[in-house]
């Protein structure tokens, strides 16, 4: 393997849920149980004993059954959840695109949003000024600019919330599960968008349920199941592994 | 230039403070709070016919109904009643509002919070800053109501930044306190309305303290925290005096001790906040 930079290291990562066992939705509810010696408190471990390491321009692949914990192990580098075991580093600046226009306020126009998410993301005014030419033209928006969202098509709103996500120069990316949205052409510029990152070196992680598209982009894959790393390795192998196991076994 | 010349790096392990981490980040994310603040006002202006004009009616409207139905009972104790309830309203509702907003943005808002990285204190400093844009619009009908019925406007009304000052980091700290409890109790929320309301009766904001009877008086006043610091507010502007130093003080307290306890507790537990599914 050669050397590179490691960019995101977990080490013995665990995120646990605590679930009360009974549904305890209100405090006066809560007090009542509390009283009555009812509440017990179960475990989920989302994940457990993860070890990972990410190098720097790498395009790593994540594969897992739905509830594998791939969501979740998202959240722990874009900063969104805090482990509750074990040490999560990250170095860079981390952009998710966990889901394009999740802070798209129907009211406003396309031109309020755009201003909006930015400062989501972290950017002040003055930096928003300057993209907002390419994100309008990269979204081809600059009829509609001034209408409020609510009357967008969801194909102008994707177009949107994909043009403002992207137009950044992120260290480390997260895709999750967003490639597929959108029709023929938008997948392309998407697709288009995701190379250009790799080319300009930076550090993808993407999940997706879609084994063609990880196959083609991803250098590495890791293969996660309740939690817990199953296989970790070159994306051929781990992909056909993981198709093998969907076969069902006969008993 | 979008990246900073230094690679940020985030150690879980490595946490300082969480408080002073959080202070840090909202410091950092000051523009997101003007884009807040600025989605509350303009989607309010673009809701209603009215508009922004409303922020100013509302106040003007309740104020006009109880000087109409109180004056008599309380106008005999207080002079200019139209203006002193208006002012205590003015006072009221920015903090009634600024905290219920607090509230229901990070309940409701929570899912962004499970996207992506916002300091979690965003939704209650924009709550606060959405207040406060509100509370100076409604001097304007303030003003002019004491215009109207000729209560003296003195100079002492540029001193009006230091009771808001103290009023807004008051509302910070509650409604950080309240929206940490929300999210784990649904009918928090529902529960702190109606504290809010009987709070409101036990303050001066109809009623002149003057009309309690002594022994109430002093229970009810001293150890009602909104007591001084609408007393505070009304000083410079209704009663155009400079503010006694032992209020000045008392409100400083409240304020700052209310923020620190809030600011902490919710640090204290917005790790967790994610994991809320």
């Amino acid at each position: 393997m050669m050397e590179r930079d490691t960019v995101v290291k977990l080490e013995n990562v665990g995120v646990r849920y605590r679930i009360v066992s009974e549904r305890v939705a209100t405090f006066k509810e809560y007090m009542i149980r509390r009283f009555q010696g009812k509440i017990a408190l179960g475990d989920f471990w989302a994940l457990r004993g993860v070890d990972l390491d990410i190098g720097k321009g790498e395009m790593l692949g994540l594969i897992g059954p739905n509830g594998a914990g791939k969501s979740t192990l998202l959240k722990l580098v874009a900063r969104v959840m805090r482990p509750t075991k074990g040490r999560v580093w990250v170095k860079g600046v981390v952009a998710p695109l966990l889901e394009f226009g999740a802070g798209f306020h129907p009211d406003l126009t396309g031109r309020e949003n755009i201003f909006l998410n930015g400062a989501l993301l972290g950017f002040t005014n003055d930096e928003m000024q300057e993209k907002f030419d390419r994100i309008v033209d990269f979204a081809e928006l600059w009829d509609f600019i001034d209408v409020p969202v609510r009357n967008y098509s969801s194909g102008m709103a994707a177009r949107l919330g994909f043009a403002v996500a992207t137009d950044i120069d992120p260290d480390i990316l997260i895709l999750d599960e967003v490639l597929s949205v959108g029709d023929e052409s938008f997948q392309h510029k998407s697709l288009a968008k995701m190379e250009e990152f790799r080319d300009h070196g930076a550090t993808i992680i993407l999940v997706s349920h879609n084994m063609d598209t990880i196959s083609d982009m991803c250098h590495r894959a890791v293969w996660l199941d309740h939690g817990q790393i199953n296989m970790v390795g070159e994306t051929k192998d781990v992909v056909s592994a993981y198709q093998e196991a969907q076969v069902p076994s006969e008993d | 230039m979008d990246k900073p010349n230094e690679i940020p790096i985030y150690d879980s392990s490595n946490q300082g403070s969480l408080a002073v981490e959080e202070l840090r980040a909202i410091l950092n994310y000051r523009y997101l709070i003007v884009q807040l603040v600025r989605r509350d006002i303009l989607t309010r202006y673009k809701r209603s016919s009215l508009g922004v004009a409303w922020t100013m009616l509302n106040p003007l409207g309740t104020m006009l109904i109880l000087t109409i139905v109180f004056s008599q009972a309380f106008g005999g104790a207080q002079e200019g009643y139209a203006a002193y309830v208006l002012s205590g309203l003015i006072a009221w509702n920015f903090f009634a509002q600024s905290t219920n907003a607090a509230t229901l943005h990070l309940v409701w808002g929570g899912s962004l919070l499970k996207k992506i990285y916002i300091p979690r204190t965003s939704f209650a400093v924009s709550a606060t800053g959405t207040g406060l844009i509100n509370l100076l619009l409604s001097l304007i009908p303030l003003i002019l109501v004491m215009l109207i019925i000729q209560v003296p406007i003195r100079w002492t009304i540029l001193l009006l930044p230091i009771p808001i000052l103290f009023l807004a980091m008051f509302a910070l700290g509650i409604g950080l306190l309240i929206s940490t409890m929300a999210i784990y109790y649904a009918d928090i929320a529902e529960m702190y309305q109606i504290f809010l309301t009987a709070w409101m009766y036990l303050s001066p904001v109809i009623w002149p303290p003057e009309i309690l009877p002594e022994f109430y008086r002093l229970w009810i006043t001293r150890l009602n925290p909104m007591f001084y610091l609408i007393e505070l507010f009304r000083t410079p502007i209704i009663y155009g005096q400079v503010p006694d130093i032992n209020l000045l003080l008392i409100s400083a307290g409240i304020a700052s001790f209310t923020l620190f306890a809030g600011w902490m507790f919710f640090t204290s537990k917005s790790d967790e906040f994610a994991y809320r599914v």
